[in-house]
């Protein structure tokens, strides 16, 4: 607590000797109003920061900070995450074929097959990422190369789309659906995963490829034009797919039509573009089991199959794979943890150093002589 | 061709004739004069109107926007905005443009408003009516359409509309009456006379059969000051040529008064008006605050600059790889490829310096100027300078150097009517060495037998009676002192009678009326002046009267006025009174010696000493004297110095009278205030036109000298006996010498009993002084320095017999000086303008003599002691208010815009903005302007009361110290370490993970709002960290705008906007505030920012202290156990009940 004082002066202010002298009825028009406020003499609250008033609000926030900073650390420790670089730089990596034979027009798939081992079960619902490392998605032109209002269904802009996408706006003299380079560059890896059984065989991990998107922006900031022509295929008749993409956008996941065109999640999921560099994006999610008993991902042999479409060897970039469980804080990340207990302890620290400083000098300068 | 012939010729056509003719002629009511006295040049001159605006409706933008964008800030703006409409940049336009738009829109209506008033009031001017004689009748004219040479009549109580030249009045004397209070303030009436041939000219018929022609000056500003010639062709051929001077010339804006009617022919209309002429804006001073202001501006600049020199440089370093440049995902489209390499570059650094040119903001000049404005409202309302006398509080005449009050050094005050009330009353008289004292008074009315007198020395014998009485003669002759006339004369006389009339003198010049009214204590009481003769009733009230020839007006470098009466029984007597320096020189005989003592004696009392003196004239010496006074009088050129030259010959030879003393009693309070100042660290100087004992006493009733201050006289007395070198020298040694042990003894804390010094210095000296010498003393350096360093050591300094123009010499060298100090004139005066306007800060006392101080001055004050909260309240506060105002404004921007700086070194120098437009836009306009602009007005760091009860506090604010570099250095370093703390704690938070319980990612505009949030709420507690005073208004705006933002950014996030062609803001943040980690790293890094600023805060005040912060601590102590006394006598209470 800071330590204050309410100074309430009289606001009323008498006017010594106004009355009597010549004219007062003229002296009164010009006189200004007394008020408070008009005076600078509104009650107010003056805080001090003295070592004596804030050394409680350190030690509280040390007292504060240290459990949650402990907490945080633990929870963010029991966190499992496993990660897995596919890229195939490496001679010896699996997909190191893939990541060579790479070309843009190539009809077909290149798979590989990467495994790798859990020790530890993973448990409750497991959420698989797909990372990309060296990919600016926050560049200016990139992040600016897109049109919300073709997302949004307009239809305008569907079939005129913002001059933003450029260079990805038309081709063939049709306009492209979705326009823009964040568009054109949708990740489109496939990555399944297989349990090995200790017997041997391959038992495919169900993947759910819905939720992985927000909420608003699946229904609200991405709408698939012509609202109720469930036929994707007419409403983009008049456009062009992407440059560098296989399908058009109306097949992206022919299975679902809620999954469907604009509104694909994994399209949806992209599109909102990364902060940094290095980063990675929610794939799919691997529900836990519906007995609660055995863990979603026990502990044993995987296999990652890729089927491999994505180049970043140009740039340098990474793929990888992370499977990890989620706390109330999220995934994996320390930091938090050591931050809130760093800052509590230094606020503990100062705190007694303040303390001696206060004992020391706090008396010294109550009792310092001041003129008055 | 010849170029310069080519000059003058087109000089000649853009300006028009009259303007390099010095002179004019006008010809009155129009009239050609008669054929062959001279040349008929029609001149021509401006209408009447009065244009005080500015604008024209059909102007107003083109010419207003014109003068924004002057100002370099606005310039800059614009220049920015341009930019960011030319290229491609990441910011959108209006992130520049709505603030700038804005602004100017702001600056517009509040401009366009005032002209719009000022269009109103001029139109109610110009078309007001005036009454002009045309063809021998009366006409109505609106009164712009006034030409010069029409004749105007103006009745009772109606203001002039433009400077007219009086012909003749209603009066039979050719007098009329005049206030200029409107003018210059003095709402005394003065006379003016009509030229004396066409006074009889008194009806319209009359006036307009009258031929003349006026021959006057061109137009200029000096109120006081006119020189002309009138002819006037009667049947004759040969024109009656008569002088003109201002007491013929009435000015616009002052008003008719006891007069009926006059009529007037118009010589200078419109705009060439002399009040006009004085409207003409003063030059503008600037603040230390706005200089310091303007230097982090540049600082500022060039952060900036080169901020986007290095983000530019390290682009192309690290774009030199083709697939960084242009990876497959991310292509440039045709044109940008073909563009050269150096035009991308330049559109690049120019695209870098639009993302960071938030950081110099626009709003920063909004609010300062918002800030004087409305914060000098503060001082017109305050009651404690509210003065009940005069019915009047101070006046603001610009809120632009607010702030400087609070960094005040030299406070240079004038003597008279600013130390002193100006109140003047008639102590003593000498005659002959015999002295006479009027009864006491009270309150203006005397006491019952007021024709007795003391007597102190032997009554005198039969001669000495005589000369007495003469002397009482001369003081009720000679002074330019009006009665202010009742409806009868009778009225007068009984008011004379019944001792009321002390009211009724009126004249400009305080001690005449004291003089005056004096006399009639002494039983002279002067009546009137009536048809040219001066009435007095003396002792025995017998009526005595004597023409009144000439007067010879005082002025300040004569220091004494003259006049030329005939006696009923026809003796021609010259009358003078003067200063004693001014009057003993022309002395012939008289008792000198006894006079001297007693003036010299009242001198050191601090009394105002005059001498009187008289000459008795033959009739053959006073034709001679009508004969040169009438020639200086008509001369056009030079007027005033043969004037000059005329009274020199006149006025010598004199029979010394005797002297007297008038006391001048110090204003309320002026000696606590000087002590106050004096505590405060200020240096008070006293200049003055009085002579050197009167001033010195002052100085010592106004505690400016102490009974144990060393007095150092650098007079013309100590010079005529040696030489003024050796006088500078040896005074500069003994200062100096002081100095060394001085500082020896504030080490060794004996710093109690030193000797200080106070100066004393004449004008004559101090013009030897100040001129510049070739001769390079043995030091080094010249008299100039060497007295600088004298007055540097003394604590207070007193210049006396001070001309005008020599008090603003004094200043400007002290203003000059190296340390350049902040100086401040006080004055009440038209003798203390030039000083006013000279120093940084100009104060004008509202006092008797007159308005022009206070029209010139900067601030307005009534009373001296006012002087004392103005500076040390107002004054302090203003100046820690716009000090935290600049430096804050710094800082925000710093923590606003550095983060953009280091996410570039992430997003491959892309110039990505990290914010939304939005934020971008609102920032510096909503989320973070009001909590500042309130603190700069309300703040009080320490209470208003403990400011003036202890002037030391002064000092820690002296030398504009809240505003030095290692200030600004901490609060931009704070601002960085701010700015480093929300980008990297954003950054580690975002590192690869998510921190969703949903497992779902965020994106970059969900990083860029979590740095956002985390700065808005940083930046506003980090003011109310430093806000001492928290009033209502400072909480409702300091949360109020943290709500305004949240509630903002869940409006921006929850809506897709229909005008926007983007959305990436929607739900951005929503979507963070449900995610745990989001609020506890919000919290956490608001934490951690403001902690450095906290631990500093409480370390220095622990450790060290200042001043003010010990006080604040020691109050803060107080106030506890008070309140707890408080509480409990309140809980007693309500028991009690």
């Amino acid at each position: 607590m800071m330590a204050s004082s309410y100074n309430a002066k009289d606001e009323d202010g008498h006017h010594p000797g106004s009355v009597g002298s010549g004219g007062p009825g003229a002296v009164k028009s010009k006189k200004p109003d007394n008020t408070a406020f008009k005076q600078q003499r509104l009650p107010a609250w003056q805080p001090i920061l003295t070592a004596g008033t804030v050394l409680p609000a350190f030690f509280m926030i040390g007292l504060i900070f240290i459990p949650i900073g402990i907490g945080l650390l633990v929870t963010s420790n029991n966190i499992k995450e496993f990660e897995i670089d596919y890229t195939g730089v490496d001679m010896f990596s699996p997909c190191f074929n893939c990541s060579q034979s790479y070309s843009w027009n190539s009809t077909s798939a290149c798979t590989c097959s990467v495994p790798f081992t859990l020790d530890q079960p993973f448990e409750s619902n497991v959420f698989m990422y797909y990372g990309l490392s060296n990919f600016y998605q926050n560049h200016r032109r990139y992040v600016k190369s897109r049109d919300d209002s073709q997302l949004n269904g307009d239809k305008s802009s569907l079939l005129n789309p913002s001059k933003e996408c450029e260079p990805y706006r038309t081709s063939d003299k049709k306009s492209i659906a979705p326009c823009g380079a964040i568009a054109n560059s949708l990740f489109n890896d496939t990555l399944e995963l297989f349990y090995i059984h200790p017997n041997g065989s391959r038992i495919a991990i169900h993947l759910v490829k819905t939720g992985i998107a927000w909420w608003t922006d699946k229904h609200v900031k991405f709408r698939n034009p012509g609202e109720n022509n469930n036929n994707l295929s007419i409403v983009f008749q008049d456009t062009s797919k992407p440059v560098n993409w296989r399908k058009p956008v109306y097949e992206l996941d022919p299975s679902d039509p809620d999954n469907n065109g604009f509104i694909n999640e994994d399209f949806i999921v992209w599109m909102r573009t990364a902060a940094l560099p290095t980063f990675r994006k929610l794939y799919r999610i691997i529900q836990k089991k519906k007995d609660n008993m055995t863990p979603t991902l026990p502990p044993g042999n995987y296999s990652l199959e890729v089927i491999y479409n994505y180049p970043v060897r140009s740039f340098d970039g990474r793929k990888r794979m992370i499977l990890s469980t989620i706390s109330w804080m999220g995934g994996k990340n320390p930091f938090l943890g050591i931050a809130y207990i760093t800052v509590g302890s230094v606020c503990f620290f100062l705190g007694v150093v303040l303390l001696i400083i206060h004992h020391k000098y706090g008396n010294r300068n109550n009792n310092a002589d001041i003129p008055n | 061709m010849d170029l310069s012939s080519i000059r003058k010729l087109i000089t000649r056509y853009c300006t028009g004739e009259e303007s390099w003719v010095d002179s004019r002629t006008v010809y009155i009511g129009q009239k050609e004069p008669p054929p062959g006295t001279e040349a008929y040049i029609p001149q021509r001159f401006p209408d009447n109107r009065i244009v005080s605006s500015k604008y024209t409706f059909w102007n107003f933008i083109p010419k207003n926007l014109f003068e924004q964008f002057r100002r370099i800030a606005n310039f800059y703006f614009l220049i920015i905005f341009l930019v960011q409409l030319i290229i491609d940049t990441p910011t959108s336009p209006t992130t520049s443009g709505l603030p700038l738009f804005f602004v100017i829109t702001v600056t517009a209506i509040k401009q366009g408003y005032e002209d719009w008033i000022r269009h109103k009031a001029d139109n109610a001017i110009n078309q007001c009516p005036v009454h002009i004689i045309q063809h021998g009748k009366v006409v109505r004219k609106q009164s712009q359409k006034l030409r010069v040479g029409d004749i105007v009549q103006v009745k009772e109580n109606e203001t002039f509309p433009c400077d007219l030249i009086l012909l003749s009045t209603s009066r039979e004397d050719g007098t009329c009456f005049v206030t200029t209070a409107s003018l210059d303030g003095e709402s005394s009436h003065k006379t003016y006379y009509a030229v004396q041939d066409t006074k009889a000219f008194n009806t319209a018929e009359e006036v307009d059969t009258l031929h003349a022609t006026i021959e006057c000056e061109q137009p200029q500003p000096d109120l006081y000051k006119f020189v002309g010639r009138i002819n006037i062709y009667l049947d004759r051929d040969e024109p009656i040529v008569r002088p003109l001077g201002s007491e013929n010339l009435l000015l616009r804006g002052a008003t008719l008064k006891n007069t009926e009617y006059i009529h007037a022919v118009a010589i200078y209309t419109g705009m060439e008006t002399k009040m006009a002429l004085n409207y003409q804006s003063k030059s503008q001073k600037r603040s230390a605050v706005e200089k310091s202001m303007n230097a982090y501006l540049i600082v500022y600049l060039c952060i900036l600059i080169s901020k986007a020199l290095i983000n530019t440089v390290l682009k192309y370093a690290w774009q030199a790889n083709p697939n960084r440049d242009e990876p497959w995902y991310n292509q440039k489209t045709e044109t940008e490829r073909q563009r050269h390499v150096l035009i991308r570059a330049f559109t690049d650094f120019l695209a870098f310096m639009v993302l960071f040119n938030y950081i110099i903001p626009v709003s920063m000049y909004v609010t300062v100027e918002m800030q004087k404005f409305l914060g000098s409202y503060f001082i017109l309302w305050d009651d404690d300078m509210f003065d009940e006398e005069l019915g009047e509080g101070p006046l603001v005449n610009t809120s632009d150097l607010n702030e400087e009050l609070g960094q005040v050094e030299y406070v240079f005050t004038d003597k008279t009517g600013t130390l002193t009330e100006n109140n003047m009353e008639l102590r003593e008289c000498c005659v002959d060495g015999h002295v006479y004292v009027p009864h006491a008074i009270c309150n203006g009315q005397i006491l019952p037998g007021a024709t007795g007198m003391d007597m102190i020395d032997s009554s005198p014998g039969v001669d000495g009676k005589e000369r007495e009485e003469l002397f009482f003669r001369a003081l009720c002759l000679c002074h330019t002192v009006q009665v202010k006339e009742e409806e009868t004369v009778d009225g007068i006389k009984r008011g004379i009678h019944q001792g009321k009339s002390t009211s009724f003198y009126i004249s400009s010049s305080p001690d005449e009326v004291a003089l005056v009214e004096g006399m009639k204590r002494l039983g002279f009481t002067y009546l009137r002046l009536k048809d040219s003769h001066m009435e007095i009733l003396n002792r025995e009230d017998e009526m005595e009267r004597f023409e009144l020839l000439e007067v010879l007006n005082f002025d300040s470098v004569r220091r004494r006025m003259s006049v030329i009466v005939r006696s009923s029984s026809g003796d021609y007597y010259l009358f003078c009174k003067g200063a004693d320096s001014s009057v003993f020189p022309r002395v012939v005989s008289g008792k000198v010696e006894q006079v001297r003592a007693r003036v010299e004696h009242n001198a050191v009392e601090g009394l105002r000493t005059l001498c009187v003196a008289y000459k008795k004239l033959t009739h053959e010496e006073y034709e001679e004297t009508c004969h040169l006074l009438n020639r200086a009088k008509l001369a056009l050129q030079d007027r005033d110095k043969k004037l000059a030259e005329a009274y020199d010959v006149i006025e010598k030879d004199f029979i010394l009278l005797g002297a007297t003393a008038v006391e001048d009693r110090l204003q309320d309070k002026a000696a606590d205030t000087i002590e106050s100042l004096h505590k405060a660290g200020m240096k008070v100087w006293v200049l003055t036109g009085d002579k050197m004992e009167t001033a010195a006493a002052t100085c010592y009733a106004s505690k400016l000298f102490h009974r144990n201050t060393q007095i150092l006289e650098l007079t013309t007395k100590r010079t005529e006996e040696q030489s003024l070198h050796d006088v500078l020298f040896d005074l500069s040694r003994t200062v100096l010498r002081q100095h060394g042990s001085m500082t020896r003894d504030t080490f060794s804390g004996l710093s109690g009993d030193y000797q200080d010094y106070g100066l004393i210095i004449d004008g004559a000296t101090l013009s030897a002084v100040l001129k510049p010498t070739q001769e390079v003393t043995s030091n080094g350096g010249n008299y100039k320095e060497i007295f600088l360093e004298i007055c540097r050591n003394c604590s207070a300094v007193l210049c006396c017999r001070m001309a005008p123009l020599q008090k603003a010499q004094i200043v400007k060298m002290i203003k000059a000086s190296k340390e350049r100090p902040i100086t401040l004139a006080i004055g009440d005066g038209a003798n203390d303008v030039s000083m006013i306007l000279e120093a940084h800060v100009g104060i004008g006392i509202m006092g008797k003599e007159g308005r022009q101080a206070a029209r010139n001055s900067d601030y307005a004050i009534t009373k001296f002691k006012h002087l004392k909260k103005m500076l040390l309240v107002h004054g302090h506060y203003y100046y820690i208010r716009i000090a935290e105002l600049v430096q804050y404004f710094f800082y925000k921007n710093v923590c606003f815009i550095f983060p953009q700086f280091l996410y570039q070194f992430f997003c491959g120098f892309s110039q990505q903005p990290l914010y939304d437009t939005a934020y971008l836009t609102l920032y510096n306009i909503s989320f973070t302007s009001l909590p500042i602009l309130l603190y700069s007005l309300m703040e009080q760091h320490i209470n208003m009361d403990i400011l003036k009860r202890d002037p030391t506090l002064y000092r820690d604010i002296a030398k504009n110290s809240l505003l030095r570099w290692p200030t600004f250095i901490y609060w931009t370093f704070l601002g960085v370490f701010d700015a480093v703390v929300f980008f990297f704690g954003a950054f580690f938070l975002f590192d690869n993970t998510t921190f969703t319980s949903n497992g779902q990612m965020f994106g970059n505009w969900t990083f860029g709002t979590l740095v956002f949030t985390v700065l808005v709420f940083t930046v506003t507690l980090k003011l109310a960290l430093d806000t001492h005073y928290w009033t209502w208004i400072n909480h409702f705006v300091i949360w109020g705008s943290l709500l305004f933002y949240v509630i903002f950014s869940l409006l921006w996030g929850g809506i897709i906007w229909p005008f926007l062609n983007y959305q990436r803001m929607y739900y951005v943040f929503m979507q963070m505030l449900s995610s745990g980690p989001a609020w506890l790293s919000i919290i956490l890094l608001i934490i951690v920012s403001l902690l450095p600023d906290v631990v500093k805060k409480v370390l220095c005040r622990a450790l060290w202290p200042t001043t003010t912060e010990r006080i604040q601590t020691k109050r803060q102590c107080l106030t506890a156990e008070q309140s707890t006394i408080f509480m409990l006598s309140q809980t007693s209470s309500s028991v009690s009940f």
